[in-house]
């Protein structure tokens, strides 16, 4: 939702990033309030995965120009832990399998770690399992993930549930959503979808990549933002996104192409 | 991140620090005189003389193995002193008469040996620079027929036994540091459940080299007659010296039918600095003889310590039936050296024998797993599954795995997996975009990765076990 006045929550500007001393991000410019929805859209390559992974502080990504405020403070100067207990959360396009490794004893680190940094109460085991249990539901998650290694042998469609049962445990101010969708069935689409729908509310904000205008049909944008050769070619409304269903990219990269050849 | 990694694998030795305790040494140097002292010292039989003097003997026309995937300079044996022991006391018959500079190095260890005794339920062998000064429990185990004292101890009280068991596993002509343990080894622990007999609690001995130069060369023999079981503890800990120490120890197990030996090790004695300076050579030989029908012995190891750790603790499956395990994790870090796995020989029928090992190399050192699965011709039917998996952290470390499988019967199963992982940087982040940091991440992950074995071990090592492989790895991943 939009919310009149609300104060920003995430300013990026002027971004330049790169990966093996190969520029994918050029000068990327967004910003996102409280309570807003916004899809970043895009063919592939043009540093959608890139740019969420650069918020979020891979040390694969070398960032080469540009900041970015997060509450008004210097997100670029944090450690990705710090960014993760300040409120940024990444949900992976490819979560990893941590073999051997507790779904339910990660979870509780996790939610500990965060709990701690807010200054609020942390969970013995048994509390904290009734806490996963009742947040499993929403997801329509069996508890026997619990007992499972950290995503490994789970279906494409369990990690993406994973995924956002962790945000809607660690209740981020920022949600960064990877192509959540894809992978996913139509139930799970439905699910997960509905998840985040639930999770979303007027103190945070959800960012979603995405390649398709399906998702948007479940989670209702109030933004939605082109990208395209690592930075931002048009912002729009969510019929944008049908528009793009439509006609695809070339227009609006042609367009922006010509409009920069004027400038 | 690397740093970060750096950092946890390099805290320094926490159990590094000298007893202050007056030794009786014996001068350096090695010949036939230095165990006629020793085994007078001991007031031992002629026959168990007789036992050294073979040795010596034979280790004298051996050669020091060099096929080890390991690297150190030749060893002066005649640098070496032989012999060292607290000062003569009158045998303490409580804890209160321990000399208290002793205790508060237990304590220093994290090993308050009265309150292990009393809560856990362990009955402690201490075994302080080759003699035994105190040994409790051993009237309640006394009472249920079971005999756990010092090796020397039961030389002087049960001499049959000793000598019936003794260099039965292990002969004293096995390899050359065998030989050298069968001719001067100073003391060690002995342990007998007869026939029927269930241990009524885990057996516990913690070792530790005390005196600087002072080569270990401890000797543990466990048996078990028909029907009988006993789990058996082994923690180690060495304080922080600059010289290198060897450390030759032999043990043997023997099942008899239908008996159970569980063996246990942490192993952390000092591993050098982070230069490779110092650090104990640790070249041990460990067997077990499945002896009887129906038998198992189970070797469970946490290997952490040592600048060179080269042992390979073993199952002769002889009895039909019986079962050999063995479960290990080694970390290596710094410029450490482990050369370490096992040997299942499968000479009875439906013999089966199991292996997991771990190895975990961080910084520039170099793990290897080296192991020899044998069937026999007479092996019906016989089974093993081995499972080798490495994890690498940092890009200057090594892992090596070298399976010897000799396979003589054709109703043989053997089955071998190995993997290799890394810690990743995929890894690292996604518990960072969790919040969680890199020294939790990192422990979280070993943990997970050694789970296989550590649930092998008794309740209290796994939790010890799983501090050590922390503080370990400190700094290590990134």
């Amino acid at each position: 939702m939009i919310i009149p006045n609300s104060p920003a929550l995430l300013e990026v500007r002027g971004l330049c990033a790169s990966v093996n001393a190969v520029d994918i991000l050029k000068d990327l410019n967004f910003s996102v309030k409280r309570g807003e929805v916004h899809a970043i859209m895009g063919p592939n390559g043009s540093g959608k995965s890139t740019f969420a992974k650069v918020l979020a502080g891979h040390t694969a990504y070398q960032v080469t120009g540009g900041e970015v405020l997060f509450d008004g403070k210097n997100l670029l100067a944090l450690a990705p832990e710090q960014r993760a207990r300040a409120g940024v959360f990444l949900a992976f396009q490819y979560p990893i399998e941590i073999p051997g490794v507790g779904n339910s004893q990660f979870l509780r680190l996790a939610y500990n770690t965060v709990q701690a940094e807010r200054g609020q109460e942390e969970l013995d085991p048994l509390e904290f399992d009734d806490l996963v249990r009742e947040k499993m539901k929403l997801l329509e998650m069996s508890p026997e993930f619990l007992q499972r290694s950290v995503n490994e042998g789970f279906s494409g469609g369990e990690k993406k549930r994973n995924e956002i049962l962790q945000m809607a445990l660690l209740e981020p101010s920022l949600a960064i959503l990877d192509e959540t969708d894809s992978g996913l069935d139509i139930d799970a689409l439905r699910v997960v979808s509905q998840g985040v729908n639930h999770l979303a509310n007027k103190d945070n904000a959800i960012v979603l990549v995405t390649h398709y205008q399906r998702l948007l049909n479940y989670i209702v944008p109030d933004y939605v933002h082109v990208m395209s050769a690592g930075r931002i070619i048009r912002t729009g409304g969510k019929e944008l996104a049908l528009e793009l269903e439509e006609r695809g990219y070339d227009w609006i990269e042609n367009e922006a192409e010509a409009a920069g050849a004027v400038a | 991140m690397s740093a970060v990694l750096q950092n946890l694998v390099n805290q320094p030795y926490k159990h590094g620090f000298v007893t202050d305790i007056e030794s009786e040494v014996a001068d350096k140097g090695l010949s036939e005189d230095t165990i006629r002292l020793i085994s007078a010292k001991k007031n031992e039989p002629g026959w168990l003389l007789e036992f050294r003097l073979k040795a010596f003997r034979h280790w004298l026309t051996m050669t020091e193995p060099e096929w080890a995937n390991v690297k150190y300079p030749k060893i002066d044996f005649q640098a070496i002193s032989y012999y060292a022991a607290p000062r003569p006391k009158a045998k303490l018959k409580s804890m209160e008469e321990v000399d208290p500079e002793l205790l508060r190095t237990f304590e220093k260890l994290g090993v308050p040996m009265h309150e292990r005794a009393a809560l856990a339920g362990v009955a402690v062998d201490v075994i302080f620079d080759s003699v035994s000064v105190t040994t409790t429990y051993k009237a309640k185990l006394a009472e249920v027929g079971i005999i756990f004292g010092s090796i020397s101890e039961a030389v002087q009280t049960h001499p049959d036994l000793v000598r019936q068991y003794l260099g039965s596993v292990v002969p004293s002509a096995d390899n050359y540091y065998a030989a050298l343990n069968s001719a001067v080894f100073t003391d060690g622990s002995f342990c007998f459940i007869p026939k029927g007999v269930k241990c009524p609690m885990d057996l516990s001995t913690y070792f530790r080299i005390n005196t600087q130069d002072t080569g270990q060369f401890e000797r543990t023999l466990i048996v078990a007659e028909e029907g009988a079981s006993v789990s058996y503890l082994e923690g180690c800990t060495a304080p922080q010296f600059d010289t290198n120490q060897l450390h030759a120890a032999v043990v043997e197990l023997v099942a008899l039918d239908n008996a159970d030996i569980k063996y246990s090790t942490v192993q952390n004695w000092y591993a050098g600095d982070e230069n490779g300076i110092g650090g104990i050579y640790n070249f041990v030989t460990k067997r077990g003889l499945c002896r009887g029908v129906n038998s198992r012995i189970s070797w469970t190891q946490v290997e952490t310590g040592s600048a060179i750790t080269w042992k390979y603790p073993s199952c002769i499956l002889l009895g039909d039936n019986s079962v050999g395990e063995f479960y290990s994790v080694a970390v290596t870090n710094h410029h450490q050296q482990a050369d370490t796995g096992t040997k299942m020989i499968h000479i009875g029928k439906n013999t089966r024998s199991t292996i997991v090992s771990k190895g975990i190399s961080a910084g520039q050192s170099s793990n290897s797993y080296r192991g020899l699965v044998k069937v026999m011709p007479g092996a019906l039917g016989a089974r093993n599954y081995s499972q080798c998996d490495s994890m690498l952290v940092g890009v200057k470390c090594s892992a090596n795995t070298f399976p010897y499988i000799q396979v003589r019967n054709p109703t043989a199963q053997v089955e071998h997996e190995a993997s290799t992982s890394k810690i990743g940087e995929d890894q690292m982040f996604y518990f960072a975009q969790r919040g969680i940091g890199a020294e939790e991440a990192v422990s979280m992950i070993i943990n997970g990765f050694c789970k296989d074995v550590f649930q092998q071990l008794p309740m209290e090592f796994a939790v010890e076990a799983t501090k050590l492989l922390g503080f370990k790895l400190e700094g290590s991943v990134g």
